[in-house]
Parts: C-alpha cells; sequence; structure tokens
C-alpha cells in the first residue's frame, strides 16, 4: 500500500468556544478523488483549509506524502505550493487580466521564465475553452468562466493535489455544468483531489470516495454507490433525506 | 414645470430682500465731521460707536512698553497713556473709554468697524491712507536691528555688515519694510507671524538677527532675551513711514476732532511727557551706516 | 428651462451684490485689478515653496502612511511592539492640531541643539507636516487594506504567495484603487496645510499675500493667492477622477454574478 498524498490525522480545530473538528482521519492516495459531503457548519471548509495551511490545527497531524506539514517549524508557503486551492468566490484577482492570474504563481513562486509559463497557460487557457479570454480581466467573464480560470491557475502550478471548496455553491445552476466539466477531465487526467461540495450528483459519477462529515468528525466514508445508495450511518440517511427533499439529487 | 419655477422666484426674492436690509453705516454719517466750532469735538457732538463712549482698539496681546502687562485699561504702557490722553482731550472721561481687541485684518478691513479709532503702532504711508484714515503722528519712531551676544550679527557696525545674514521681522509691520528695503537682505527676509515667534528663532540661532522698532527693541533685549544686544538702529524707514497715527475708518466722521487732539497734545507738550515717561531709554543706540 | 433659470439666477445675485451699499469699497478692496496685477509676481514665488513642500511632502507622506498602515495589519505576536508604536503614532499625530506640531518640530527641534539636526525651517516645516499628514494617510491606506476580500489573501496565500508577495501583488495594488478618492481629499487638503509652514518663517504664496495685504491695506492678495490655490486643485482632482474611473471599470468582479 502506498502512503497517501494527503493523511489528515485526528485533526481537531476550534474557532472560540466553538469546535467545529472533533478529531478527523482522511487519507487520500494519490489520482482519488474524494468527495467530502456534510451539512453547513459540518467542518468541510474548515478541514480544507487546515490542510492546505491557511488555518493552524490546535490538534492532530497533517503530513503531505509522508512529511509533518503542521509541524511550526515547516515553511508553511512552500507547502502550499505544492497544493492547489479553489475556492468558492472571489478566487481571480480582479487587477490583473487572465493570463496573468495564471501565470503568477508560475513566475513569482516557481521562478518559472515569463515565457515557458505564458505558453503553459495559453495551453491550459486552450483546454477549457477559454484561450481567446486570455488578455480580458475578470470582469469580463461570467462566474462559470471566472472558475474555470480558477481551477487552470491552480494546475499550472503542477500541485501534488487539488482542494476544491465548494467552488460551484455560488453559481447560477446553468454555468455548474460547464465548471463540473472542468473538474471531471482534470480527475480523469489522474490529479489528486478532494472536493467538498452539494452536488451529489457529480459525487456519485466522478468520485472514488466520498466522505461524510458531520459533527465535527468523519461519520461515514466509502465508494458513492455505498454511501449515497444504502448508507451505514443514521443521521447519513437523514441528510441525504434533506439534499433530495430539496431536489439535489 | 410650475412649481420648480415658483421655488425658483421665491429664492431669487429672498436674495433681493436680503440685500436691501442693512443699511451700511456709511450711509448714516451724514456731515462728514468739518467742525464749526471747539465744540464740534465734544463727546455730545462726536459719532461714536456708542453714544458718551469712546472705544478704542488694540491688539491682543499688547506688548510692552506700549501697554504694560497686557492690560491698555491700566493707562499703563505709552500707546495706553497716548490713547487716554486723546480720550481727555476729547472731553471723555476715563470712565467713558472701552477697549476691545482687534487683530490686524479686522483693524484695515473695508465696512464698519468696532473701534472709534485703533492704537497699535500703525505706520502712515500715503498708500494706506487709501484704505484707511490717520490721525497726526503721535510718535516719529525709527527701527532697530537686535541679536544675541556673540552672534553673526553681533558687532556689525553697517548695513552691508547685515546683507548676508538671515534676519527675521513680524509680518505687516514697519520693521519688515525696512528689513526688505533698506537692509534688503540677499537671502531675503525671514518672515513670523508676531515677534514672539521672531525671538524664539533668535534664541535658537534660526536667524542671526532681527529688526524691531528702537523701544521694543530696547524692551526685548532688557527684558526678555538672553544676552541680547542692539546692534544698531537704522536712520532711513524706506517707503515704510516712520510715524506711527491713530487709525480710524476711512472717510470716519471722528479723523478730524482725533487728529486735532493729537496735535493739541504735541503742542502743550503731553506727547513728549508721555515719551520720556514711558520710552526713556530710547535715544541712544549707536546708527547703523 | 434649466438655462433660463440659471442665468436669471446668475443676473440677480449679480444684482444683489453690486448694487450693496457697501459694494464699491469691497471691489476696491478685494477685487483691484492694479493691486492684483502687481501682487502676481511674489505671490507666485511663494507658491513655488508651495509647491516643493507638496511635491516632498507628499511623496514622503503617501511612503510613511504605507509603511504604518501595514506596519497595524501585520499579524502574529512577534509583531506587537511594532504594531502599538504604529498605533500610537496614528492617534498622537491625528490628534494633534497641525499649528502645534509646526511649533514644536519648528520651534523645539532647533532649541534641543543636537548635533547633525537639520535647523532648517523649510525642512523642520516639511518634516512637522510629513509627520501629521502620513497619520491620516495611514489610516486610509489601512481601510483600503482590509476592504478588499480575506479570500483574495487566502487565494494568493494558497498559491504559496509569501506575505510580503501578496500584499505587494494582491492586496495593496486593490486597496490603491479603492483608497484613491480618499487619498486624493487628502491631497487637495496638503495642498492648502503646506502654506502653514509659514508660521516657521518660510515665505510661501499665503504669506507673501499677506506682506502686501500688510503695506497696502488692500485684500486683493489673499483673493490672488487663493485663485492661485484652486488652480493648483482642479487638475488633480479631474486626473485622479479619471484614473479612478478607468480603474473601477475593471474592478467590478470578484464576486461571481
Amino acid at each position: 500500500m502506498t502512503s497517501p498524498v494527503l493523511d489528515v490525522r485526528g485533526v481537531v480545530k476550534a474557532f472560540g468556544d466553538n469546535v467545529v473538528l472533533r478529531g478527523v482521519d482522511l487519507a487520500v492516495r494519490e489520482h482519488q478523488v474524494v468527495a467530502l459531503i456534510g451539512g453547513s457548519g459540518s467542518g468541510k471548509s474548515t478541514l480544507l483549509r487546515c490542510a492546505s495551511l491557511l488555518e493552524t490545527v490546535d490538534d492532530g497531524q497533517v503530513l503531505l506524502d509522508g512529511e509533518d506539514i503542521t509541524d511550526p517549524r515547516v515553511d508553511a508557503d512552500q507547502v502550499r505550493r505544492r497544493m492547489g486551492v479553489v475556492f468558492q468566490a472571489y478566487n481571480l484577482f480582479p487587477h490583473l487580466s487572465v493570463l496573468d492570474n495564471v501565470t503568477l504563481a508560475p513566475t513569482a513562486v516557481h521562478g518559472r521564465s515569463k515565457a515557458a509559463a505564458r505558453e503553459e497557460a495559453h495551453a491550459l487557457l486552450a483546454r477549457i475553452g477559454l484561450a481567446e479570454k486570455a488578455a480580458d480581466f475578470p470582469d469580463r467573464l461570467s462566474g462559470g468562466q471566472q472558475q474555470r480560470v480558477a481551477i487552470v491557475r491552480a494546475l499550472a502550478v503542477h500541485p501534488r493535489v487539488l482542494l476544491l471548496d465548494e467552488i460551484t455553491s455560488a453559481l447560477d445552476p446553468e454555468l455548474v455544468g460547464e465548471v463540473l466539466a472542468v473538474v471531471r477531465e482534470v480527475a480523469s487526467q489522474g490529479m489528486t483531489i478532494v472536493m467538498a461540495t452539494h452536488e451529489m450528483g457529480f459525487a456519485r459519477q466522478v468520485a472514488d470516495t466520498v466522505a461524510f462529515l458531520d459533527g465535527g468528525v468523519l461519520l461515514e466514508s466509502g465508494p458513492p454507490e455505498q454511501v449515497l445508495g444504502d448508507p451505514v450511518e443514521a443521521r447519513t440517511r437523514q441528510f441525504l433525506a434533506r439534499v433530495i427533499d430539496a431536489g439535489r439529487l | 414645470m410650475r412649481r420648480p419655477f415658483r421655488a425658483f422666484v421665491a429664492l431669487t426674492a429672498a436674495l433681493a430682500l436680503a440685500a436691501c436690509a442693512p443699511a451700511s453705516k456709511s450711509e448714516d454719517t451724514g456731515a462728514s465731521g468739518t467742525s464749526a466750532g471747539s465744540d464740534a469735538c465734544s463727546p455730545a457732538k462726536l459719532k461714536t460707536l456708542k453714544a458718551d463712549t469712546l472705544t478704542i482698539a488694540t491688539d491682543q496681546p499688547a506688548y510692552e512698553p506700549w501697554v504694560v502687562g497686557d492690560k491698555p485699561e491700566s493707562g499703563k504702557g505709552f500707546e495706553s497713556a497716548v490713547a487716554y490722553a486723546v480720550a481727555d482731550q476729547l472731553g471723555y472721561k476715563k470712565d467713558q473709554v472701552t477697549w476691545t481687541r482687534v487683530p490686524f485684518n479686522a483693524a484695515i478691513q473695508p465696512g464698519a468697524r468696532p473701534f472709534d479709532f485703533d492704537i497699535n503702532q500703525f505706520s502712515i504711508t500715503d498708500e494706506r491712507k487709501k484704505a484707511v484714515d490717520f490721525s497726526s503722528p503721535y510718535y516719529t519712531v525709527s527701527q532697530a536691528v537686535i541679536t544675541t551676544a556673540g552672534s553673526k550679527a553681533d558687532g556689525a557696525k553697517s548695513v552691508a555688515d547685515l546683507k548676508g545674514l538671515k534676519i527675521g521681522a513680524q509680518v505687516a509691520t514697519t520693521s519688515l519694510q525696512v528689513l526688505t528695503d533698506v537692509i534688503h537682505p540677499t537671502a531675503g527676509p525671514v518672515v513670523f507671524n508676531s515677534n514672539d515667534d521672531a525671538k524664539l528663532a533668535l534664541q535658537n540661532g534660526q536667524v542671526d538677527a532681527v529688526v524691531v522698532d528702537l523701544p521694543t527693541a530696547f524692551f526685548i533685549t532688557a527684558a526678555e532675551l538672553d544676552n541680547g544686544v542692539i546692534v544698531g538702529q537704522l536712520k532711513d524707514s524706506g517707503t515704510g513711514g516712520d510715524q506711527f497715527g491713530l487709525l480710524l475708518e476711512k472717510d470716519s466722521p471722528l479723523t478730524d476732532c482725533v487728529s486735532k487732539a493729537v496735535d493739541a497734545l504735541r503742542d502743550d507738550g503731553t506727547l513728549a511727557d508721555l515719551q520720556q515717561q514711558w520710552l526713556s531709554d530710547v535715544a541712544d543706540a549707536p546708527v547703523l551706516s | 428651462m434649466a438655462l433660463l433659470s440659471t442665468l436669471l439666477f446668475a443676473a440677480t445675485a449679480y444684482l444683489v451684490v453690486t448694487s450693496a451699499p457697501g459694494w464699491p469699497r469691497v471691489r476696491a478692496t478685494f477685487f483691484s485689478l492694479d493691486v492684483g496685477w502687481k501682487s502676481l509676481p511674489p505671490i507666485l514665488a511663494g507658491l513655488w515653496v508651495n509647491l516643493q513642500v507638496l511635491v516632498i511632502g507628499g511623496f514622503l507622506v503617501l511612503v510613511l502612511g504605507l509603511l504604518v498602515a501595514i506596519t497595524r495589519t501585520l499579524r502574529g505576536p512577534a509583531f506587537a511592539p511594532l504594531r502599538i508604536v504604529a498605533t500610537v503614532y496614528v492617534d498622537l499625530f491625528r490628534g494633534m492640531p497641525l499649528i502645534i506640531v509646526l511649533y514644536l518640530v519648528g520651534f523645539g527641534v532647533p532649541a534641543l541643539g543636537l548635533q547633525g539636526v537639520p535647523t532648517s525651517s523649510f525642512v523642520l516645516g516639511t518634516a512637522a507636516i510629513v509627520l501629521v499628514y502620513s497619520a491620516y494617510v495611514a489610516e486610509v491606506f489601512r481601510a483600503g487594506i482590509e476592504s478588499v476580500h480575506p479570500s483574495q489573501r487566502a487565494a494568493a496565500r494558497s498559491l504559496g504567495l509569501t506575505h510580503r508577495q501578496s500584499m505587494r501583488i494582491v492586496v495593496l495594488p486593490q486597496a490603491l484603487r479603492t483608497v484613491t478618492p480618499a487619498l486624493l481629499n487628502d491631497f487637495v487638503a496638503l495642498q492648502k496645510d503646506v502654506g502653514l509652514i509659514s508660521v516657521l518663517g518660510v515665505t510661501d504664496a499665503v504669506r507673501a499675500a499677506q506682506i502686501l495685504v500688510g503695506q497696502s491695506f488692500n485684500f486683493t492678495p489673499y483673493v490672488v493667492a487663493g485663485l492661485l490655490f484652486v488652480l493648483l486643485a482642479v487638475p488633480s482632482a479631474r486626473l485622479a477622477d479619471h484614473v479612478t474611473a478607468r480603474a473601477r471599470r475593471r474592478q467590478q468582479s470578484g464576486s461571481l454574478l
């Protein structure tokens, strides 16, 4: 058994008196696609932020390729270079063009030459069908287009793992599909992905594993057919029932 | 369309009314005070601000030796004494005199003033006569250069010795005018809001010397500066004017009578006596060539 | 209709002013063309001083203000002493009237007699103005920095940018565009306040006007100086409007619409 790319062990995180994560364990293998589901306030975003070192953990460890990245002596900036994160909104930098958004990290952080970075950026944008938007500024793009560029921007640095935090939740319904299409394509190329999402249908089709986060712990996790189709835990059933009611399944 | 138009008309009418409302004092002052007989200059006949009261203005604060202790009502200090002497000459008793404090700009502004006359070391010049009235002069002043012992200006014997130095003076005074015209420093004058600021700069060494009128020079070097020294006095005041006069509103009905009062005080020796009393040290300072 | 009412209003105002009983005196005292024309050279010479202080001081204010603002936004317990110093500085110099700071710095510093410290009134006056205005500008910058959505910073950090890089490349450019109108306000105020260094003995445009007024007892030089200051302020206002509008057109996004 190869060691996981991303290994979350017993992570505890509280904000003041509010304990959000009460000891979460999650191991993500290379090329695996994990869909993280759960109600609002269940800690999905917090878990992803802890994993990407945007938050410190109160207890527990996070290992990236076997290295304990939650150790205070580790240079967090260096670690974050190896991960890609896409948020729900406010991803792109509005004062930079689309192309500059994508080439920023490769040139400023990874020291690649401007020419090489540009070439790769154009290729990435072409892959998602937005090559002609390279010179535009984000305000000219639709929400769906912006999120797609955000994904590609995260990919430009060749991360070890891609963390997606409810990237379609703020979009108009008709724009969700194009974004999910990109995620599907990225997954099929072998990227390791952890995505917090409400899109159960998508999770069923693309994820290898679905993990249900409830009350600050990972209550249930397994293949989509099991967790989404015939869950073991009662709470999982209740959650899914509510989601079906809301018309999201 | 109608309502805005009505509002517009109302606004215009209001403006027009405001224009007519307060008639300026100059409309009221009728005859321009040419006196027929000597009692045309008595309290009963003089058109002062307040009936039977003479309102005199001076600066805030008022400095020595012109006013002692910043209390013009005390009658102590050359200008305070002169003011009461003029009031007395006109027939006002001491308790018929009220004082008011007026900053420089308010003294020279066009339009009605809050005083009958202002006494504050105003030099009489033709240019200024276009804007205000002056009484006959009550004092002839010369300007002096002061410094601290050991400074670059100490020991200067002539104007030429001072040309290359940093020299200060208070704005809007004859001292500044003399500094600019007669001494004409190559770096230009250093202009301060008040003599206090100039003194401070002198003490700090930020300027090498300061120009003030001679009585003030004696007072400052004796009482206020550490190691103060009078470098010398300047005989020629250039276009700054070297005579102090009482300041009145342009074409004031009081000018004639006030001037006559000052003339009377000069003729009977009162002004000389007051000078002797309050400005006695003044005569001897070396003259700069 | 609009044109007609404007003309009527202007005509009425004009008539009201010029038929006031004191008008001839006021016109001679405040609007004398002859005095005004003669006062132009010395006032322009003084204005040159204003401009020098404005350019040098303005630049220093931007630098110092930005430094203080960034210091106040630093996180982490290690930076606490720096943050405290910055906060005290801002409170102190926003609280003190500029004229008092001018006196304290302009007369107090030379009085100390320290070696190597400049005593030129121009330098000290500019320093006093920089100290006070930087405190205001620091707060403007800080508000701008804090107005940038926190997700922007998160996005920058998640890409691996260091704190310094995130500030320089992502946060500050956006913050600056947001605060340009407020900065311009302060700049216009600065243009006028630079004249206050005249209390230290430096002759600027206002002082030059004051000297002329003192000689002639005519107020027209003040009007001339005032108009020159307005002429100075208008172009910078229009320029900043233009820059802000262009930047805002680009910056509509951030959220997903």
